[in-house]
């Protein structure tokens, strides 16, 4: 249904909303593609020719796409495993233990590279303090392809848990107590009737782990480069920090070649969700409960297990790292220092201001996206725009492109002085502001989407009838019923932004460092005590605006908190 | 004049048309009901006037002013039309008193008039002492109560009422049909009412508009409907009974007409420009009797309806046709039992 805004001040409102979306979502994607294929304005094929040509980027790729399936398997079994304990047995402590699975996903990547460095290396506190480090001088057991499977697997976990689980809350129960009434024990169900459902979850949380997976630069910055393992993210990279913007026409024919492996597998996604079966989408939906009997005490020590190994080990050990005065000092009663905190948080200009960068920029980040994201849900969805798709599909494009396409794609439109104001924003803060803007757009809106409709159209069209305008309603009908919501999708945009690397890897400079930044600095130049408060520091502060977005959680649209039951 | 007027108003979805070339005008304080099945464009044709949708041709008027028409197109919130939404669209983050005061406080009137006029309205609709209440708080019944006091304090000259009853109880939509008749009598505005239940509708309207396929069939006093269908779609659905083929033998200008039905010549109602020849007959339950002197014509009981007071019979005759006639329930004829009928009184439907 077409719609057209009725009042002049909603048209321009909405006029206006879609022109910001546009520029911060489409043009620079758009100005990208443009620089691989036509960089001096006409259609030029040499630098894609050669980009495609070189035996380096070939190995790249091949790396790419080899930790990335890898990781997503283990993914998917991690994912899907947990998924399926947590929704059907009862277990006890689920709360808890949907909390802490999804910890990886909220934790930043670089971080959690860092603890499991931290954990396992030669130079581990931890290990040495209990006499069991690797002897000294041996390679770090997690460089290489294996340690960044790993870890992605790990990371990405959380999000086929999420896809999954939300397929079995809508598996109808009937289909399930036919098969009982049949005579089928849970384990045979589950063989041949869950699982089968749940392909799609399992294909969609797949498809969402790949493009994580690809995109990602903490893990393979951290575990592949001191190995000399190099994957696409990690190569753009190292090809702009190491010959500057001389080769951005270079970069940016291979973050199209990214960007064609995060879209295509966005397309598939896509492909496949349409193709879904919704006939078996019933009311009855609420999942069976099994007993595990006698095998419940041993499944949840199994699950806490895991998690104390997964979890909490490596952040003892980066805790333990933060606490020596250096690297291979044993930690003891003697030893340990809040010294580093000092540091990081006071002595050092370089961490203090990174963290106050990161803070502002992801506190205004939060603030603009939500203030932008209330008006915008609105016209899209209570008013049913016709564009909402369009618009969706738009917000969506920066946050499933790798960081860097996104950070390459910044640099490209705004190198050049801004027209009219006649200044660079590159190599100033703004421009990770604006990167922000563009990359963390969809995780404000789609809070505000999903609360949205939910609501009553009638509730706003009953203020129309009352004679309430635009602003009015919005301010009196729509921000009230949404602001939850609508916060938590703040909370969300300052958690990602907070704990981001990959678009300010290449977008920093000297005064403009973020916590990311400074962490992967500090970690390259073998500062490790240092770079371990820092990523103490980062997960307090996750830890924290965790628990602020739990005070809402109750009053916080079904879905938009990704660690909530 | 006219409180509001349509004007040869179409609205498409798509291909079909939910309103095809409507033409309506409701009068200043007239409670008109909208009856229709459902998908009729009963809703449509309430969401147009309220402004929610545009009409892809024609016009439509409140008082004198064009809201909707080439190139005009004036906003709901500029309409001053009041709205009684089926989910009563009560704010769940407002009290009680704030949703009442909402259309005033929108139009910045004094906060001393806005706390008199909410005890005004708040007693209007019997719910006194609750201005402090959350919607969640309120049975359906009193929610539908708020919606009203909600239309009372705009003081809108017309209010639109959408299936106000259909998340009701039974038991309760008595006692809110009375609560709108009331509030009716005390707001003096004028109502368009839809509805899918013909009891509602012939309740409390004045005058019944009939809807189906986009189309308005006819627009009349609830009487005149019943008793003078302008055809069977409107027949069926404004009534019982049955619509059956007969011959029309002679006719009178005084309105009535002899008509050949079942194998006998009956006396029934006709329009006076009624011509002889083949016609639809619309046969009310009460048009029927049950006689034993021979007058009338065989027919056969297949079911028999219990309610209360009176009982409705079906039966059918030896063409097959299905009639319903409703008796008292102190002598009723068992199913399968034969029975002679006579035929009192019929409406013979116009031919367009």
């Amino acid at each position: 249904m077409l719609w057209i805004p009725a009042s002049r001040g909603e048209r321009v409102a909405f006029g206006a909303l879609l022109a910001i979306v546009a520029l911060l979502a489409v043009v620079p994607i758009a100005r990208l593609i443009q620089e691989a294929v036509a960089p001096g304005g006409s259609f030029d094929a040499a630098i894609l020719e050669r980009v495609i040509t070189n035996p380096a980027v070939w190995r790249a790729a091949r790396n790419t796409l080899g930790v990335s399936v890898g990781g997503v398997v283990l993914a998917l079994v991690l994912g899907g495993a947990f998924a399926l304990l947590v929704t059907l047995t009862n277990v006890r402590s689920k709360k808890l233990l949907v909390f802490c699975f999804m910890l990886p996903l909220m934790i930043a990547p670089q971080v959690t590279a860092l603890a499991w460095i931290d954990l396992f290396g030669p130079n581990s506190t931890l290990l040495g303090a209990l006499g069991i480090a690797p002897p000294p001088g041996t390679r770090h057991p997690l460089y290489g392809p294996e340690g960044i499977i790993l870890l992605l697997g790990i990371e990405y976990a959380p999000v086929v848990f999420l896809t999954v689980r939300a397929g079995l809350r809508a598996l109808p129960r009937d289909l399930v107590e036919s098969a009982q009434s049949a005579g089928a024990k849970p384990w045979r169900i589950v063989a041949t009737v869950v699982l089968p459902l749940m392909m799609p979850a399992f294909a969609a949380g797949g498809m969402l782990a790949f493009i994580g997976s690809i995109g990602n630069f903490g893990v393979p910055a951290f575990l592949g480069i001191p190995a000399g393992f190099t994957v696409l993210v990690t190569l753009i990279y190292q090809r702009l920090a190491g010959f500057g913007n001389g080769v951005l026409s270079e970069v940016a024919a291979l973050s199209l070649l990214l960007a064609a492996f995060a879209l295509g597998s966005l397309a598939i996604n896509g492909w496949l969700a349409r193709r879904r079966d919704v006939r078996v989408t019933t009311w009855m939906t609420a999942a069976p409960q099994w007993s595990l009997g006698r095998w419940r005490r041993p499944v949840e020590v199994a699950c806490w297990s895991a998690f104390a190994v997964a979890l909490i080990l490596p952040f003892l050990a980066l805790l333990a790292t933060a606490l020596v005065p250096a690297i291979g000092v044993p930690l003891d009663a003697g030893t340990v220092t809040l010294a580093n905190f000092h540091f990081v948080l006071l002595d050092y200009a370089a961490t203090r201001r990174a963290f106050i960068n990161s803070a502002s920029l992801s506190a205004t980040a939060a603030m603009v996206l939500v203030f932008l994201s209330v008006p915008l849900g609105y016209s899209l969805v209570v008013r049913r725009a016709a564009v909402l798709r369009a618009v969706t599909f738009a917000a969506e494009l920066p946050y499933a492109v790798p960081g860097v396409v996104l950070a390459i794609a910044m640099i490209l439109c705004l190198l050049r002085p801004l027209p009219l104001l006649g200044f660079s924003l590159y190599s100033t803060i703004w421009i990770i502001l604006v990167a922000y803007l563009s990359r963390f757009l969809l995780l404000a809106l789609r809070p505000v989407t999903n609360a949205l409709q939910q609501i009553d159209p009638s509730l706003d069209e009953a203020a129309r009838m009352s004679g309430a305008r635009f602003t009015r309603r919005l301010a009196t009908v729509i921000l009230p019923l949404v602001a939850p919501s609508a916060l938590a999708g703040g909370v969300l945009v300052f958690l990602s932004a907070f704990n981001e690397l990959t678009v300010s890897a290449l977008l920093w400079s000297s005064g403009a460092e973020t916590v990311g930044v400074v962490l992967f600095s500090l970690e390259q130049a073998g500062d490790s005590v240092s770079a371990a408060a820092v990523a103490v520091v980062a997960v307090v502060v996750t830890l924290a605006m965790m628990m602020v977005a739990n005070a809402l959680a109750s009053r916080v649209a079904r879905g938009v908190l990704p660690w909530q039951p | 004049m006219a409180a509001v007027t349509l004007d040869s108003v179409t609205k498409r979805f798509g291909s079909s048309a939910a309103i095809d070339d409507v033409s309506l005008a409701v009068a200043e304080g007239e409670f008109l009901a909208v009856l229709g099945p459902s998908g009729c464009g009963k809703s449509t044709l309430l969401r147009l006037i309220a402004g929610f949708e545009k009409p892809d041709k024609g016009t439509i008027r409140l008082g004198a002013n064009v809201v909707s028409g080439p190139g005009i197109d004036i906003a709901p919130e500029d309409r001053h039309i009041g709205m009684v939404f089926q989910s009563y669209a009560l704010w769940p983050h407002m009290t009680v008193a704030e949703n009442i005061s909402y259309p005033m406080r929108v139009r910045n009137a004094q906060p001393s008039d806005v706390a008199r006029e909410v005890g005004v309205a708040l007693a209007a609709v019997g719910m006194e002492g609750m201005g402090e209440r959350r919607p969640a708080e309120l049975s359906g019944g009193q929610r539908q109560r708020v919606a009203l006091a909600r239309c009372l304090t705009m003081r809108a000259r017309v209010v639109l009422l959408d299936e106000p009853l259909a998340n009701l109880d039974a038991h309760l939509r008595a006692r809110m049909l009375a609560e709108i008749a009331s509030f009716r009598s005390l707001s003096h505005a004028t109502l368009i009412y839809v509805t899918h239940d013909q009891a509602e509708a012939f309740a409390v309207a004045d005058r019944v508009a009939v809807m189906e396929e986009g189309r308005v069939r006819q627009v009349a006093p609830p009487a005149v409907l019943y008793r003078t269908p302008s055809d069977s779609v409107v027949s069926r659905f404004a009534g019982g009974g049955a619509v059956v083929q007969g011959e029309i033998t002679a006719t009178f200008g005084n309105g009535h007409a002899t008509a050949a039905l079942f194998g006998k010549t009956w006396r029934v109602r006709a329009a006076p420009a009624q011509a002889v020849g083949p016609a639809e007959i619309c046969i009310r339950p009460e048009d029927l009797r049950i006689v034993s002197d021979g007058s009338g014509f065989g027919a056969t009981v297949v079911r028999v309806l219990y309610q209360g007071g009176r009982t409705v019979i079906e039966a059918t005759s030896p063409q097959g046709t299905t009639l319903s006639l409703s008796l008292s329930s102190t002598d009723v004829p068992a199913p399968g039992t034969a029975v002679h009928l006579a035929v009192i009184d019929g409406w013979v439907i116009p031919q367009h």
